[in-house]
């Protein structure tokens, strides 16, 4: 078997007296879309600052392939007004590289024509692509996405997991998603983790689907939401939401309502 | 006339030269009364010069980091608010260096001079030491200018991207004490922080990249310096208020543009 990319083993974590992480293992493998899911406040984003080495665990290990390259693409991004900053700029402080790499890459994620735009005048949406760009850049053998579909529209989630997927097959790069949602992605995806402050189940969607732990945690409303996006697709939606392809309805897919807090 | 006047004039202009790019990094980091309290501890280590009879400059340079070393230690704690912190240590330091000056009893000490400059008593030794020390500032800020911006916009982006954030903080630290040191005989101690926030401030209105920022803000500077010494030399009023006050004008001039973004 090929070398992991990160280990984290028996991992546990405690900020500011809360325990946010026990005994939490997982292994990221090259060429695999890892999906992190868990209701909000459950360490997601935690697992995967350990994962980037952001932060060390209290007890445990967390192991990274020598020479591992990793392209993050953070929840929330705001840069300081006092900063003026192009979106050009801002691509060339991951990779001081010619401009045709940062234009591709801006191509890539559907918003070349964002470059010479200030940073601080995208929409939450437009900034989402631009970080996507970013970590695109430096050629990642890792992805670590946070909530990577926050501000995107069903349809542009759809194109993002699908220039995800596409990343993955030419890259051969490894993906970690972390996702407190749980449309498109899970059908997505080849290892899907539940996260509670501990590992409550894993594995493929369609198992996970199935354990009582995943569904105590999300009710039946998760696997509603699974088995109507584990149908195919006879179109594409680009990253800027046009439609291509056949005339395809998607207000004919109800989207059943869920919560989890 | 001009015997007199060239060396404070490049004097002058030697500090304001750095202050803009360093300026740009106080306001994009929201430094500014971080090196206030930087200036004033540049006091106490002059004070201990006199006293121990050791170079003026390295004691300056020595207080100056030991008590930012110090201030970033403190954040750490939660209990008293950052701001009400560096207000603390910034008076603390300052009347120490006051009380530390008044006891030398050897020595007359013209403690106005440290407080706000005395920039028509430099010398030409001095004229070289500070464009020395300009030269390497800019050279340094050169070299490391990718992880220094890197690290301003996002600590987290930086950290994943392979730069060293610790040691990039501790290397912009180390440029701000030796601009100060710098500036200790020029504008002294209670203006450095003006002359760090203004030029850059009134450059944010000009600039769309941060390089552009950095650039007129050592241009704002370095007209701020020859109108201060001019007005200084013709109305008979202390030189660096009198570059404080021409700084200002310049700022309230930048007000007069639509901000570009």
């Amino acid at each position: 078997m090929t070398q992991p990319l990160v280990t984290v083993e028996d991992a546990a974590l405690t900020l500011g007296g809360q325990t946010v992480l026990e005994n939490v293992s997982l292994t990221l493998a090259p060429g695999r879309i890892t999906t992190l899911i868990g209701p909000n406040g459950a360490g997601k984003s935690t697992l995967a600052r350990l994962v980037l080495g952001l932060a060390r665990p209290d007890r445990g290990r967390v192991t990274r392939r020598p020479g591992l390259t990793l392209g993050y693409m953070p929840q929330h991004l705001r840069v300081d007004e006092s900063l003026p900053l192009t979106v050009d700029r801002f691509l060339w402080l991951a990779a001081p590289g010619r401009t045709r790499a940062r234009r591709d890459a801006l191509q890539r994620t559907g918003v070349a024509h964002l470059r010479r735009r200030a940073v601080r005048q995208l929409s939450g949406g437009e900034m989402q692509r631009v970080l996507l760009a970013r970590a695109l850049l430096r050629k990642p053998d890792l992805l670590v996405l946070d909530e990577p579909a926050q501000g995107v529209d069903v349809a542009g989630q759809d194109a993002l997991y699908g220039l995800l997927g596409q990343v993955r097959d030419e890259t051969g790069c490894g993906i970690l998603l972390i996702s407190h949602d749980l449309h498109l992605v899970m059908a997505r995806t080849d290892q899907v983790v539940c996260l509670h402050h501990h590992v409550c189940c894993s594995g493929t969607p369609e198992a996970v689907s199935r354990d009582p732990a995943y569904q105590r945690l999300f009710g039946t409303a998760g696997m509603t939401n699974l088995a109507l996006y584990t149908h195919h697709h006879d179109h594409d939606h680009d990253l800027s939401g046009d439609v291509h392809g056949n005339e395809h309805d998607h207000g004919a897919h109800h989207h059943g309502g869920h919560s989890h807090d | 006339m001009i015997e007199l006047l060239a060396p404070a004039l490049l004097a002058g202009l030697a500090v304001a030269l750095v202050a803009g790019p360093m300026g740009a990094f106080v306001v994009w980091r929201r430094m500014a009364f971080f090196g206030d309290t930087m200036a004033n501890s540049a006091l106490l280590g002059a004070a201990l010069a006199l006293a121990l009879q050791i170079n003026l400059y390295l004691a300056v340079i020595a207080a100056c980091l030991v008590v930012a070393v110090a201030l970033v230690g403190l954040q750490r704690q939660r209990q008293i608010a950052d701001d009400t912190l560096l207000g603390i240590v910034a008076h603390i330091t300052l009347a120490l260096g006051i009380i530390a000056l008044s006891l030398q009893d050897s020595v007359q000490v013209d403690l106005f001079a440290y407080l706000f400059g005395d920039l028509l008593a430099v010398s030409w030794r001095d004229v070289l030491i500070l464009w020395a020390g300009a030269a390497t500032i800019l050279a340094l800020l050169a070299w490391r200018w990718r992880s220094l911006l890197s690290i301003t916009v996002n600590e987290d982006l930086a950290r994943v991207e392979g730069v060293a954030v610790p040691a990039t903080r501790l290397l912009l630290m180390l440029l701000l004490a030796l601009l100060i040191t710098g500036a200790i005989r020029t504008v002294g101690v209670l203006l450095i922080t003006s002359l760090l926030v203004m030029p850059a401030a009134g450059a944010r209105r000009l600039a769309r990249t941060p390089e552009q920022m950095a650039c007129f803000a050592s241009l704002i500077g370095l007209v701020a310096v020859t109108l201060g010494l001019t007005l200084s030399w013709h109305a008979d009023t202390p030189v660096g208020p009198s570059i404080v006050v021409a700084a200002a004008v310049l700022f309230g001039l930048t007000l007069l543009r639509k901000p570009s973004s």
